[in-house]
């Protein structure tokens, strides 16, 4: 309340909302936002996961834990599981890799307008239609697409590169799609180390693999990881490049868990393992997050 | 022995030049500064002996060696930034041990000399903290263990104190010259401050859009400026301008008297007088005498601060300057006649 009000306390003008309030009335139309959107159609996919079957008809409703012990009744899952997890791994490293070393390019070879333009190019893949684009991804790689095509208009003998429907044509239509993540965050990490502390290790001594695996990959670290958590994630669960690209190969968790919705119409197994691989990434950040804190502690 | 040697060395950025002909010596053992304006040039000069940038022409020699086309790493610098430029992600004793580490000195050995570092620059123990947790000041010392641990062939300082604030740049300034004397590191360090370039260099250079107009030991070069620019930045000077006759210049009236050498009669020259070594007196007072130039002049200003006045005068159409102790408390009032002496070696011939 502004001082000048007296001990009456009759306000002179409109009275000031507390400052809780106009945070809250601030806030809320947000949390508002994320309880509709995210939370309401999780919390629906929890409870399915402890139904017997998909709560559709008039069907009475049965609560079970069965749901869960999917891997144990079913182990060919684990087999998807690993599958999934490979083509996860796979993926985050090559888009590490190639994420970072565009990122650098970008950051150290270019500035101003050329810089923009560059990062913009790579930004591409997002505004692109995924669908589309893993697509066209098949018109290349497939027995006598483009890219035979390319080879053997410098070797026309040559046998067929085509590698469509196994585990790389997976991990590239993957990479393509996801890279922009790696490169923006690396983007940022290495656009904030300072030009003198590069300079300052050159002057010491270093040459480019000892700047590049001292200083700019430990400094540019946590954009790194953030492109690693922000690519691996969705991508084990990605179901659209498994199935174009993957054909028989294709059989992921994404894929599998699509069927349940899609195809087998059993939305309690469905949901229960979508929530089974939540946990375990959830277990394995939470593991490695400590880590990093103790690591970056010392 | 040499310590650094720049031959003939020139840089442009596309159509701006940057440095033209640079040809200097820098000693071995001896602490340079160079000192110019802002835009001089100063940190191009100093990265073409890091290495950083290429020059355009020229040759650049380090403890006798040909380096021009040999790259940073392997030139054996010791680089000291404005912004410090610790490795943030390792500990103090890491930063001071990385170039250890590049030339293959590891284990115990680097880590008695990383200490022994750390003492030079009174930091005894400071080896586990992170750069984070230290104040800019122990900041900076460590930027310097980390440069001179490696026993570099030159020390390159770019306006290392600059960031600091008055107080602490005192303290650093100390520090620094000590340091400089234990290792007697060739040390070449970039400044804008004069009074920072006078008080810790053997020699001081003065830069002027590219060239160096002038090099010498601080006290040649302030007393002796060669050119209109290093009289008037490094400290205060009148300029007076008049024409030579019979071996003395004619300026508003007056022959003024130099013990430089002059050109003959009829030639016009510009003679540079320090503020301080004019002594002043009301016209009316009996002169000493012993100065042998005099100008009759009026006060058009004085500013009080205590401990010194300056003065502020009109002779003819001429202004000029004058410094003065503030010995017996009572200024010379607005308006009054005084005459201006001042010796002839205080009057300095100096190029336009
Ligand atoms: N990389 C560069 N590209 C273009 N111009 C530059 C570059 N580096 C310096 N310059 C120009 O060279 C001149 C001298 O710069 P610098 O050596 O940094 O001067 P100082 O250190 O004396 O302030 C300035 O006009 C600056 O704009
Ligand atoms: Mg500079």
């Amino acid at each position: 309340m502004p001082p000048e009000v007296g001990a009456a306390g009759l306000p002179a003008t409109r009275r000031r909302m507390p400052p809780w309030l106009a945070t809250a009335a601030l806030l809320l139309p947000s949390y508002a936002w994320l309880t509709l959107a995210v939370l309401l159609p999780l919390t629906a996919m929890f409870v399915f996961s402890f139904l017997h079957a998909t709560p559709l008809g008039n069907k009475p409703v049965v609560w079970t834990l069965e749901q869960y012990r999917a891997f144990h009744d079913q182990p060919y899952l684990l087999g998807v599981a690993w599958t999934s997890l490979a083509i996860g791994l796979w993926t985050t490293g090559i888009c590490a890799v190639v994420g970072f070393a565009a990122a650098l390019a970008l950051v150290r070879a270019t500035a101003g307008r050329t810089r923009e333009t560059l990062l913009i190019l790579v930004l591409l893949p997002f505004w692109t239609n995924g669908l589309v684009r893993v697509f066209s991804w098949t018109m290349v790689i497939r027995e006598g697409g483009f890219l035979d095509v390319f080879v053997r208009w410098f070797w026309p003998s040559a046998p067929s590169l085509g590698f469509l429907y196994t585990t790389p044509a997976i991990v590239l239509g993957l990479v393509h799609g996801y890279l922009p993540y790696m490169v923006l965050t690396c983007y940022i990490a290495l656009l904030s180390i300072d030009d003198a502390v590069i300079e300052a290790a050159q002057s010491l001594g270093a040459r480019w693999w000892t700047v590049l695996f001292k200083i700019l990959v430990p400094l540019a670290a946590p954009g790194l990881v953030t492109g690693a958590i922000l690519i691996f994630v969705p991508v084990i669960g990605a179901f659209m490049e498994p199935r174009i690209l993957g054909g028989r190969v294709g059989v992921t968790m994404g894929t599998v868990i699509e069927d349940q919705f899609t195809q087998a119409f059993n939305w309690p197994l469905g949901s229960a393992l979508a929530f089974t691989m939540l946990a375990v990434v959830l277990a394995v950040f939470a593991t490695f997050s400590g880590v990093l804190r103790r690591s970056a502690a010392t | 022995m040499s310590g650094v040697d720049v031959t003939g060395v020139a840089k442009s950025y596309g159509a701006t030049r940057v440095l033209t002909d640079i040809t200097q010596s820098f000693e071995s053992g001896t602490f340079t500064s160079l000192l110019g304006p802002s835009g001089s040039g100063k940190t191009t000069l100093l990265r073409i002996v890091a290495g950083f940038v290429a020059p355009d022409e020229g040759s650049v020699r380090i403890a006798g060696a040909d380096v021009t086309g040999v790259p940073v790493y392997a030139r054996n610098i010791g680089m000291v930034f404005q912004s410090y430029a610790l490795f943030p992600h390792m500990s103090v004793a890491a930063n001071v041990g990385f170039g250890l580490g590049r030339r293959g000195i590891r284990g115990k050995a680097a880590r008695a000399q990383v200490e022994e570092a750390l003492e030079m620059v009174r930091l005894p123990g400071f080896g586990a903290r992170h750069p984070k947790q230290l104040s800019g000041g122990q900041q900076q010392r460590v930027a310097l263990a980390r440069a001179i641990v490696i026993r570099p062939d030159v020390l390159l300082l770019d306006e290392p104190l600059s960031a600091l604030d008055r107080r602490l740049r005192q303290e650093m300034q100390v520090e620094l010259l000590r340091i400089q004397r234990e290792s007697g590191l060739t040390t070449i360090f970039v400044t804008h401050d004069q009074e920072e370039a006078l008080t810790l260099s053997d020699k001081v250079a003065i830069l002027d859009r590219g060239r160096i107009v002038q090099m010498g030991r601080p006290a040649e070069v302030y007393e002796r400026p060669r050119t209109k620019f290093a009289a008037e930045f490094l400290g205060d000077a009148n300029f007076l301008t008049g024409i030579v006759r019979a071996g003395r210049v004619e300026i508003a009236g007056a022959a003024i008297a130099t013990e430089d050498r002059l050109p003959p009669d009829g030639a016009t020259v510009t003679l540079a007088v320090r503020p301080e070594k004019i002594a002043i007196r009301p016209a009316d007072a009996a002169g000493s005498g012993a100065l042998e130039n005099s100008l009759p002049a009026t006060v058009a200003s004085v500013i009080y601060t205590g401990t010194a006045l300056t003065y502020m005068l009109r002779s003819g159409d001429l202004s000029l300057k004058v410094f003065a102790q503030n010995s017996d408390g009572s200024p010379l009032a607005e308006g009054s006649a005084v005459v201006l002496s001042w010796a002839a070696r205080h009057s300095v011939s100096v190029e336009g």
